[in-house]
């Protein structure tokens, strides 16, 4: 009898412990993602009244006088980019070909595994760092082809791994169908890339998002100019650098282009990252 | 398996083009071979251009706390602990944070919830850091200045850790930022970790007459505890390395100082804020190195994360 009282009194307790907890729990997230909601929306609300016309039309003015814009930058950024994408990813394919085609048990398939590993979290600075050493002492100068290599180099690990993963969900009878009706290796591969095309583009997508982001590796490749990008080979002008070197300015003018600046990098990201899993969605399916 | 193999590749190697699957493959591996001389070059490079400060200051660059270009003299140590310190922050705001998230989404939240609430946390994951930094610098600094430093110099003033004038910029607002950028990040990966727990075990829990929060804390958090210190690893590298998120808001002085108010600098940040201005071979040099010891800081806990990552496929078969 009174085995079964002390029994109901602990469930009470614990029943309590658990509603204690489970609005704790629900509160904390709601705090940890609210904080992160409002940092977005504090951006959106800064940002957009820089987002003019002249911001997408016309280059910066000298430091200090009021209006321009930034579409140098912007052209720079799409140019830095695009270049990185056109080095990174065809030759990040191939590596993850070799990963998961030929490399599967080998003992350079295992090396190569951990370079992979060990580029991905190598931080994006000390690419920088790298590149500055490779390519701008020696031609001695900043240049659109360092950065654009470095931005390569932080691509290739990404799209090395996910070509890797991807293929390696493709079947092996399809391949193997291919290569009984006399087909050579490479052609099997590439109806196992159709297959996997999804989550391929997927991997692309995600790691255009996360360059087109950076800033770090291109603070001493690319650097930053208030002219319109002519040749790849002087520095760049490109949307990121230009936040950091705005935002730490002390004119006013600067900082809300810094703003205007950082809204249209998160909406590229965003949109990017997006579009990223409405492919992945398609793969699933 | 292997004799299956064999069988298909033997029309392969009669093949009337002989020549184009070894170009394929040995274009492929080829791809593959530049990463390991990629690695190689990064810590070749790294080695290299630090060689002058190498030679002047030996080993004692890790522990001097000298930093002065006019007179040539560098130390690490400022930077290798504002990089501890600011992580260390980070973490310990983060790591709980992110936990208690992915609880909610994978065990509280009805599906209604958790499914948009976590496809927004993995986007909010792709945000670059330097949108970190912009508001860092320009929203939360001033509100660290004007409401946090004084409310913790009020009350927990007697430690040496909460002293010092409320400027908002500094090694505790670099920390806070640091830990909202991770944030997502971390809890994204616990996520996908505590969704693989197997619904059987959970419900034997409830089974058993278990309250939701118990089977949380003893069943899921016990089970997916090794692939969520996983996911706490893949943090630790991303924070450790973090330029422009920290670069912003940390004030940028090489200086050890007990108080978390100090301005101070990580190896990432005094990278990026000094790298491009300076001129002598000697304090590039000692950038440089700085950059090496970051380096080898991300090595050791990426290999940290490789073998733990390694264990834990081997004991649970599949998982993270």
């Amino acid at each position: 009898m009174q085995e079964a009282g002390m029994r109901r009194r602990h469930a009470r307790g614990r029943k309590a412990a658990d509603l204690a907890m489970r609005v704790a729990a629900s509160l904390a997230a709601l705090l940890g993602i609210g904080v992160l909601v409002l940092i977005l929306a504090e951006v959106a609300r800064r940002g957009a009244p820089a987002l003019g016309l002249a911001f997408f039309t016309s280059l910066p003015g000298p430091p200090g006088t009021e209006g321009g814009g930034l579409a140098n930058a912007i052209l720079g950024t799409l140019a830095l980019t695009a270049t990185a994408t056109a080095v990174g990813v065809p030759l990040g394919m191939l590596a993850g070909v070799y990963l998961s085609e030929f490399g599967r048990d080998t003992r350079l398939g295992a090396a190569v595994r951990f370079c992979v590993n060990v580029l991905m979290g190598l931080p994006s600075i000390l690419v920088g760092l790298f590149v500055w050493t490779v390519l701008v002492v020696p031609f001695r100068s900043f240049s659109g082809y360092a950065g654009a290599v470095a931005l390569a180099l932080i691509m290739l690990p990404v799209v090395a791994r996910t070509t890797e993963d991807m293929l390696a969900l493709v079947p092996h009878a399809l391949r193997e169908g291919a290569l009984a009706v006399g087909a050579p290796r490479w052609r099997a591969t590439l109806i196992a890339f159709k297959a996997a095309r999804g989550g391929l583009i997927t991997g692309v997508l995600l790691a255009v998002a996360r360059v087109s982001g950076e800033t770090a590796p291109l603070l001493f490749t690319a650097l930053n100019s208030p002219f319109w990008p002519r040749s790849m080979s002087e520095p760049v002008a490109n949307l990121t650098v230009t936040v950091f070197q705005y935002a730490m300015s002390p004119y006013a003018d600067w900082q809300a282009k810094a703003w205007g600046a950082s809204l249209l990098i998160m909406a590229a990201v965003l949109t990017t990252s997006l579009l990223a899993r409405t492919f992945a969605r398609e793969r699933t399916r | 398996m292997t004799g299956r193999r064999a069988t298909v590749a033997a029309p392969d190697r009669r093949h009337p083009r002989s020549w184009e699957d070894p170009l394929f493959r040995g274009l492929a591996a080829a791809a593959a071979g530049f990463f390991l001389l990629l690695t190689g070059a990064i810590l070749l490079e790294l080695t290299r251009g630090s060689s002058l400060s190498l030679a002047k200051f030996g080993p004692s660059f890790l522990w001097s706390s000298a930093w002065n270009p006019v007179t040539g003299d560098f130390g690490a140590l400022s930077s290798i602990a504002g990089t501890l310190i600011s992580t260390a922050i980070a973490m310990a705001l983060a790591v709980p944070l992110s936990l208690v998230i992915a609880l909610f989404l994978v065990e509280l939240a009805p599906p209604a919830v958790s499914k948009p609430v976590g496809a927004a946390i993995e986007l909010l994951a792709a945000v670059p850091s330097i949108i970190y930094g912009m508001w860092g610098l320009f929203v939360f600094a001033p509100l660290m200045s004007d409401h946090v430093q004084p409310f913790l110099s009020d009350h927990l003033g007697f430690l040496p850790l909460f002293q010092g004038p409320p400027m908002g910029i500094g090694m505790l607002t670099a920390g806070i930022i640091l830990a909202l950028m991770i944030l997502p990040f971390i809890t994204s990966v616990m996520r996908d970790v505590l969704r693989m727990v197997p619904p059987v075990v959970k419900e034997a829990g409830y089974g058993m007459g278990s309250t939701v929060w118990e089977v949380a804390r003893q069943v899921t958090v016990r089970y997916g505890a090794r692939g969520m210190a996983g996911a706490c690893l893949l943090g630790l590298g991303r924070a450790v390395g973090e330029t422009m998120a920290v670069t912003f808001v940390i004030g940028n002085n090489h200086r050890v100082s007990a108080s978390l108010f100090d301005a101070g600098n990580t190896i990432a940040s005094a990278l990026a804020n000094e790298f491009a201005e300076a001129a002598d071979p000697l304090y590039l040099s000692a950038l440089v190195e700085l950059g090496l010891v970051l380096f080898l800081i991300t090595f050791a806990i990426q290999g940290l994360t490789h073998a733990w990552i390694r264990r834990l496929e081997r004991s649970a078969g599949r998982g993270l």
